[in-house]
């Protein structure tokens, strides 16, 4: 019998401890997926961050490191800065790349660092329980947001891809979701794009992708898939934000 | 071999660069900014790697990611920016990721000023970050010393697997002596078994210090410690000057211990004798070779830019077998040999005359 499809090499036979029908599963998938088709990794060096990813490096069949909460692209900067020839980049969620870190997301884009970081956009801190995070949707009511995000209050929801491509630095940005087949295929193009981006040394690039976090939003599996299709990429619409990749050409 | 006339900041640089740090990561704070301006052109020049973070979470976030791959790697600051850098030094200790911070201590609490002070040792000995942690603390009193220790804090922290802090201040960063480079190349470096560079040919591996089943974190703390006890037991250095015959001896550190000799000096010629005895790492501290001193007939005065830090370990190591004293100001003022002969005369010799 013909053996059509196995788990990728970069993924461990682990257990992983998302809760049923969470994104974070699929996007490591993808990622894993993307590394073997690319033969990079026994040159990987991967930066895990602090929520729900935290234990990337007990699921990725990868040299892994931990980062303190928000700096996975100082850390990254560090790696690739003293190792040019290695395969490096970030898994991070909207809390620890737009809260806490926003500052280290900002700088090591405009640096053009020559990394790549993909950011789980789930509108909401899985880890601690579900809070308010920087890409809260407006009238979202998390633990922290209990009346709905009200911007006089609570300000806006912050959309990073486009933030970063006022960046000089930055050269891919892309904005993909995984709450269906079609758009599971298109986000791993992203991700392979991206990657790509890195390896022909073309500079900084990101994938947001936009996910589900069933437990904190309160919500079924299907019912979150169906809340991402129909509100949450109203507000984060899917599409490629910059791609500098073959305009400079 | 020829000296050369250069501040103790500089001599920091070369210590590091001679040694074969191959990164550089820092923002700019004084009293240490000739530390990334003289890096910004040397390690550019040299093929290594500078850069100047957005801040200095970053740049010790950058060093983080720069050691786990095994190569040299430092940041340096002043107070205010190592309260900043604290967050990863944590880390590093937790991670056990090998690097070298250099703290150029200015006066505090808060912005303070940019004049010189020791008023960080509580910070740099005890912790500093969160959890239970110890880094190996080093205080240089000499651009000499800047030189030597920057050189050879590497080594050490790449043995024990541990952050090494250079405790310096601003006098010693700032001031011009003629030093000696005399420090050969290192250029070969064996592959450590831990560190990260793609797992090619091997088991993946992480470094990490969240450390979640039961009693693993615990078995963590436990090697953590043992580790710490192996470096108190190997690495305690200190100097001890005309101390054979001292009735007081006076405790002190980096700039205030030039001060120190100096009135030991002074008081000998007045027939007073006092002695030095000059932690170079102030943790491990040399408790054994205090304790060894200490008897009801010795007193101990420590001298320090401070309101009283380093005394209570020497108070410590002493364990009441002495009477120990304490002189120190902060917030710029430097003590004085005179004030220092004072005190040993109204306070503590006076005692036992
Ligand atoms: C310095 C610091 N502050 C706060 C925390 C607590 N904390 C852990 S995970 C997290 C939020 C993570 O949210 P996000 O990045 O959106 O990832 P998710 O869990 O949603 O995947 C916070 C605030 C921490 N570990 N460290
Ligand atoms: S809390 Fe949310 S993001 Fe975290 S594992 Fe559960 S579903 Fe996923």
């Amino acid at each position: 019998m013909k053996k059509i499809l196995s788990k990728p090499e970069s993924l461990k036979d682990a257990v992983l401890s998302y809760c049923s029908g969470c994104g974070h599963g699929i996007i490591h998938r993808l990622a894993a997926e993307c590394i073997d088709e690319l033969v990079v990794r026994e040159k990987t060096i991967a930066v895990a961050p602090v929520g729900c990813a935290v234990f990337a490096y007990d699921y990725f069949n990868f040299d892994v490191t931990e980062a303190p909460h928000g700096r996975p692209p100082a850390v990254a900067t560090g790696i690739k800065r003293t190792n040019p020839d290695k395969f490096v980049f970030t898994y991070q969620g909207d809390g620890d790349i737009a809260a806490i870190g926003m500052a280290e997301t900002i700088h090591a884009a405009n640096r053009g660092e020559n990394i790549t970081i993909l950011f789980v956009n789930n509108a909401n801190y899985g880890m601690t329980g579900g809070q308010m995070a920087p890409t809260t949707l407006i009238g979202q009511v998390t633990e922290t947001t209990p009346f709905g995000r009200n911007p006089e209050r609570e300000g806006y929801p912050i959309k990073l891809c486009e933030l970063l491509s006022t960046l000089e630095g930055t050269t891919y940005l892309e904005r993909v979701a995984i709450y269906n087949p079609q758009n599971i295929i298109k986000a791993k193009k992203a991700i392979k794009k991206a990657f790509q981006c890195q390896i022909d040394g073309k500079g900084f690039s990101l994938v947001e992708v936009i996910s589900n976090c069933p437990v904190d939003w309160g919500m079924t599996p299907l019912d979150s898939i169906k809340w991402v299709e129909e509100t949450f990429i109203k507000s984060f619409p899917l599409r490629t934000v910059k791609d500098k990749i073959n305009s400079d050409i | 071999m020829t000296k050369k006339l250069v501040k103790g900041n500089i001599a920091l640089c070369e210590g590091a660069i001679t040694a074969g740090l191959k990164s550089y990561f820092g923002y700019p704070i004084t009293p240490q900014n000739e530390i990334p301006s003289y890096f910004s052109r040397k390690m550019v020049e040299l093929g290594r790697v500078f850069i100047q973070a957005e801040s200095e979470i970053a740049a010790a976030s950058m060093v983080l990611g720069a050691a786990a791959t095994g190569t040299r790697a430092m940041t340096s600051s002043s107070s205010p920016g190592i309260s900043l850098k604290q967050e990863t030094i944590s880390y590093m200790a937790g991670m056990q990721v090998p690097a070298l911070i250099v703290n150029v201590q200015r006066g505090g609490p808060g912005l303070g000023n940019i004049s010189s002070s020791q008023s960080d040792y509580f910070q740099a000995v005890k912790g500093g970050g969160h959890g239970d942690y110890k880094i190996i603390v080093i205080a240089p009193n000499s651009a000499q010393e800047m030189y030597e220790t920057a050189y050879d804090a590497f080594d050490l922290a790449e043995k024990y697997r541990t952050p090494v802090m250079i405790l310096a201040d601003g006098i010693i960063g700032q001031m011009m002596e003629p030093i000696e480079f005399n420090r050969p190349e290192k250029k070969e470096f064996k592959e450590k078994e831990w560190i990260l560079n793609g797992c090619k040919g091997r088991e993946p591996r992480s470094i990490k210090s969240l450390l979640m089943k039961d009693g693993v974190l615990e078995k963590h703390n436990v090697k953590l410690q043992e580790k710490y006890k192996l470096i108190s037991e190997n690495e305690v250095k200190y100097e001890l000057y005309m101390i054979e015959d001292a009735e007081i001896i006076i405790t002190a550190y980096g700039i205030s211990s030039r001060i120190v000799k100096s009135a030991v000096k002074l008081a000998r010629k007045n027939g007073i004798k006092a002695g030095l005895l000059r932690p170079k790492t102030l943790w491990p501290f040399p408790s054994k070779i205090i304790s060894s001193f200490a008897k009801p007939n010795i007193k101990f005065l420590s001298v320090e830019l401070s309101y009283g830090q380093m005394v209570e370990d020497v108070k410590l190591a002493v364990n009441g077998k002495s009477n120990v004293e304490f002189l120190g100001k902060a917030g710029g003022g430097l003590v004085t040999e005179q004030e220092i002969i004072k005190k040993i005369q109204s306070k503590v010799y006076s005692i036992f005359l």
